[in-house]
């Protein structure tokens, strides 16, 4: 109990976070300190405004954390909603106000109170007789108490992180889990084990883990400690405890049939997020099939580049006064191409596995709402069975009791895990577009450097005059040839007025273009204006 | 003739002015009598007055481009030892998916109508084309100029396509520098279409990049409203892809008269053969000439002597129905020598108007290098020009772009 102390004060990893979670639960137990166990308040809905249900549910909680350590059994039903309170951390029983738990929440994602640091690697590819498959080292850094030691390597492949990831969700059925990588990707994918595929499934893998590492729950999560630790034999005995395929079978069966039956009236606020979730879902794939495109046809651009360039080259060696120019033009189109690869890879670094990941969390988000929803639904069932049957009434009301405290939590669970995720969101898709824009300024600016640095000297022959960096624009009629307007054109920040058009229609006789410099002072000497459009 | 101040050896620009300036889609009947839609230019010649730099109109009329034609060809005729310069193309060709390659579509007009003003004026600038009275004409007679240009009877003298071949096959000893120049002609030839193609590719694909962007927009409008905080970035970030997605528009139509620079000196390429071409065939007649008459010297030679040293079938029938008199020799040796006579007379005037023809068509050759060269250097400056305009519309767009979303 010492430890208690500890965990009152700010700023301490471990504890604080599990609190963060069931704030609302422990402050409503900690007021209904002293409520005999089923207690008042039973007339209020499960699921409604939290705090007068939490009352009576608060008090059935209190009693079951006393009573842990002697009713684990009856306590089935409730030990995937208990672990919100994490037997295995030393949490603390002692209340703290809701105010610290807030701040509590708060320090969660700083990295300066990380203690979990993880990483995913090397990935390795095992051949038994019967299949081939890829694994992937995790090295796992801790300064926990509770871990055995500081640091843990391990093997996992990727059915490892499945059961991984299905041993949360139903330990926390209403908590937005991380999504993990697809098994497999539609198009487009050739092999299982390409190059490409098992960086990019390493890359979201590791981020999976990660995102676990930082939840404020999952992190104490037992299954969660297992799969970073355990040694190979040790991992697999373990993964074959648990609820046995059948009886596994037997909760989906009634989960589905439950949720057949719809949910008679979901609340507001998670309606709202409902309607949240299918917009978002339906947008974030937009943008994810938005993005791929382009990068479909930035490879396509780069691809006809790389051709485009070496004709230049090409021309040259039948040229002589031309070839400096066709070189350099030649040259340009190369840096372009340099330029393309940098942006192409930026892009597939820092835009596309966000967008990604977050088409995968849509897709978590609507079965955490169905589960949610399951889970009111069973609740509703057996309200609506007491109010047809009158049989067993006593042994109804106890269940419904334990259901209502079941869907609050529930809901709370999610309500909180919600904001945490939507401020997530927000972060993560506000950096991965800026740095699409920042990929893109650079591509432009390392582009605009290339062509900028076009030689153009060889062109002040007549006419022309330099001002220190700045350069001169005129028209000046050709002594060669009696007809034409031949002009010399300047290069670095000028702004055309009138379109670029009638630069170009160079023999135009109606030609007449005032350039200006807009950051250097040009001085524009030996200027033949002709009077006539601008346009 | 003497028909017009202005077409004096000073017919410049400084004196006149020549613009197509503009095109007009017409409906009329064609020569089997069946209607057909056209597009018809308009020429506007203007003489400009030194002192005050005002300009006139002097002339004003309506040509379609089978009259433009019509005039290149009478000028290939009359002017063999010169480049004539190309008409810009008649189909649309190097399309990317954006063109249309229809001939109605008026951006093919627009740029058809600047390329036959580039013709006129390039006719106008050369020092010998310029002076021609059927191009003069082209530009004032509206009517009845067709009638005329044909009664000069240029069909009839152009060359046929079939003797020239056969020079090109059998010709032995052209000028070397005209052999060089049919190899640059065809190089420059496949490699600007080469050019042309995978730049027409490359605006496709850039088109793409830029056009997919403009998606982003819409849907960040729609994610916009149901975001509290985000929604203000969202919105404005996506208008700026909008604009980002429709700067390529402008980007590819400048692109364009990049690309019809290039191919007028595709054009040219043919240009530059077909003097080429005329150089074969006329050195082609001297060495005929030069063979016949030697044959005939020789022949006139062994007549005179008896011997027969070659195979003729003079000399066959003489074997077979007996030798010829006298007479009839000396009729055939003073026929000869008069062949002979006439034969030397052609071959050294033949000569002459080869060496003339080489030197006056080289002259045109030069200053049609120099030509090229400074307009192909102009011409890839101001592709680059472009690109770099290209790179700070970017670079606004995206800066801008990332305020927005750095405010989300």
């Amino acid at each position: 109990m010492g430890k208690l102390g500890e965990a009152g004060l700010a700023a301490t990893a471990g504890p604080a976070r599990t609190l963060g979670m069931e704030g609302e639960c422990r402050a409503s137990q900690a007021r209904s300190w002293g409520l005999p166990a089923g207690g008042a308040g039973r007339d209020s809905p499960g699921g409604d405004a939290p705090l007068p249900g939490s009352i009576s549910s608060s008090a059935l909680l209190q009693t079951e954390v006393l009573d842990l350590d002697e009713d684990e059994d009856d306590l089935e039903v409730f030990s995937k909603d208990a672990s919100l309170m994490d037997m295995n951390s030393f949490s603390p029983l002692m209340p703290t106000s809701p105010l610290s738990m807030i701040n509590q929440v708060k320090f969660e994602d700083e990295p300066d109170l990380k203690d979990l640091f993880i990483t995913v690697d090397e990935p390795e590819s095992h051949v038994t007789t019967i299949e081939t498959f890829i694994t992937y080292r995790i090295i796992t850094k801790t300064s926990r108490g509770e871990f055995d030691s500081s640091e843990f390597e391990v093997r996992r492949r990727y059915q490892d992180f499945l059961w991984l990831k299905e041993k949360l969700e139903e330990a926390h059925p209403t908590l937005i889990i991380p999504p993990l990588p697809e098994k497999f990707i539609v198009k487009g994918m050739v092999e299982r084990f390409n190059d490409d595929f098992i960086e990019t499934r390493r890359k979201a893998l590791h981020k999976f883990l990660n995102r676990i590492a930082d939840h404020p729950t999952l992190t104490f999560n037992e299954d969660f400690k297992i799969f970073l630790t355990a040694e190979a034999w040790e991992f697999s005995s373990h993964k074959k405890q648990g609820p046995g395929l059948l009886s596994r079978m037997g909760q989906s069966v009634r989960a589905v049939a439950l949720s057949m039956k719809g949910v008679k009236s979901r609340p507001e606020e998670f309606m709202e997020m409902n309607n949240f979730i299918e917009i978002f879902s339906h947008k974030i794939n937009l943008i994810d099939k938005i993005s791929q495109r382009i990068y479909k046809e930035e490879r396509e651009y780069l691809d006809e580049m790389k051709e485009y360039g070496p004709i230049h080259i090409l021309w040259s060696a039948s040229e002589e006064d031309l070839a400096d120019t066709l070189k350099s033009v030649a040259s340009c189109i190369d840096e372009c191409c340099k330029a393309t690869e940098k942006r192409m890879s930026g892009l597939s670094e820092a835009l596309l596995p966000v967008v990604h990941e977050y088409v995968l969390y849509s897709e978590m988000l609507m079965a955490v709402m169905k589960r949610r929803d399951q889970i009111q639904a069973e609740l509703d069932s057996k309200v609506e069975a007491l109010t047809s049957k009158k049989a067993d009434t006593d042994l109804l009301t106890e269940e419904i009791g334990k259901l209502e405290d079941k869907v609050e939590c529930a809901n709370n669970a999610l309500k909180a895990d919600w904001d945490r995720w939507r401020q997530n969101m927000q972060n993560d898709i506000k950096s991965a577009f800026t740095n699409m824009a920042e990929e893109n300024i650079l591509y432009y600016e390392q582009s605009f450097v290339a062509s900028g640095s076009f030689p153009v000297s060889w062109l002040f022959a007549s006419g022309g005059q330099s001002t220190g960096g700045s350069f001169i624009f005129s028209i000046s009629p050709s002594s060669e040839y009696s007809g034409f307007i031949s002009f010399r054109i300047y290069w670095f920040d000028f702004a055309v007025q009138g379109t670029l058009k009638s630069l170009l229609q160079y023999h135009s006789s109606k030609t007449s273009i005032l350039w200006h410099s807009a950051f250097f002072m040009v001085q524009l000497s030996h200027l033949y204006m002709t009077t006539g459009k601008t346009t | 003739m003497n028909f017009l101040h202005m077409t004096e050896s000073n017919f410049s620009l400084k004196k006149i002015e020549i613009s197509v300036s503009e095109a007009e889609k017409r409906t009329g009947r064609n020569a089997m009598n069946m209607q057909e839609t056209y597009t018809a230019y308009l020429i506007e010649t203007r003489s400009v007055e030194h002192s005050d730099g005002q300009s006139v109109l002097t002339d004003s009329l309506w040509r379609r481009y089978s009259e433009f034609e019509l005039l290149r060809n009478y000028l290939l005729v009359y002017y063999p030892h010169i480049v004539v310069p190309p008409l810009p193309e008649k189909r649309a060709e190097f399309v990317w998916h954006k063109l249309s390659a229809d001939n109605m579509d008026p951006d093919f007009v627009e740029r058809r109508r600047i390329g036959l003003e580039n013709f006129l004026l390039r006719l106008a600038s050369h020092p010998i084309l310029c002076r021609d009275k059927i191009f003069y004409l082209f530009l004032t007679q509206e009517g009845n100029w067709k009638e005329t240009v044909n009664e000069t009877g240029f069909q009839l003298k152009a060359d046929s396509r079939l003797k020239a071949l056969n020079a090109t096959f059998r010709v032995k000893n052209p000028d070397k520098r005209f052999i060089e120049l049919k190899h640059y002609s065809d190089e420059l030839q496949s490699v600007i279409s080469h050019l042309l193609r995978v730049r027409a590719r490359v605006a496709d694909r850039l088109y793409g990049v830029y056009k997919v962007h403009g998606n982003y927009g819409r849907v960040f409008s729609e994610w916009s409203a149901i975001e509290k905080e985000m929604g203000d970035g969202l919105q404005s970030a996506g208008h700026h892809m909008d604009v980002y997605a429709s700067s390529i528009d402008d980007i590819l139509e400048d692109e364009e008269h990049y690309a019809d620079q290039l191919k007028e000196y595709l054009f040219y390429a043919e240009a530059l053969r077909a003097v080429c071409r005329k150089h074969e065939l006329m050195q082609y007649d001297l060495e005929m000439a030069a063979q016949d008459l030697a044959s005939k010297k020789q022949q006139c030679e062994e007549l005179a002597t008896g011997t027969v040293r070659t195979f003729s079938l003079k000399g066959m029938t003489t074997k077979l129905f007996g030798q010829e008199t006298p007479e009839q020799r000396e009729a055939r040796i003073k026929m000869l020598e008069e062949q002979i006579k006439e034969g030397e007379q052609q071959l050294k005037s033949k000569n002459l108007e080869g060496r003339e023809f080489v030197k006056n068509a080289w002259a045109d050759i030069e200053r049609f290098k120099e030509q090229k060269n400074h307009d192909l250097k102009e011409a890839l400056i101001s592709y680059a020009v472009m690109q770099i305009s290209m790179c700070k519309k970017g670079i606004q767009v995206w800066t801008n772009a990332k305020e927005c979303f750095s405010k989300m």
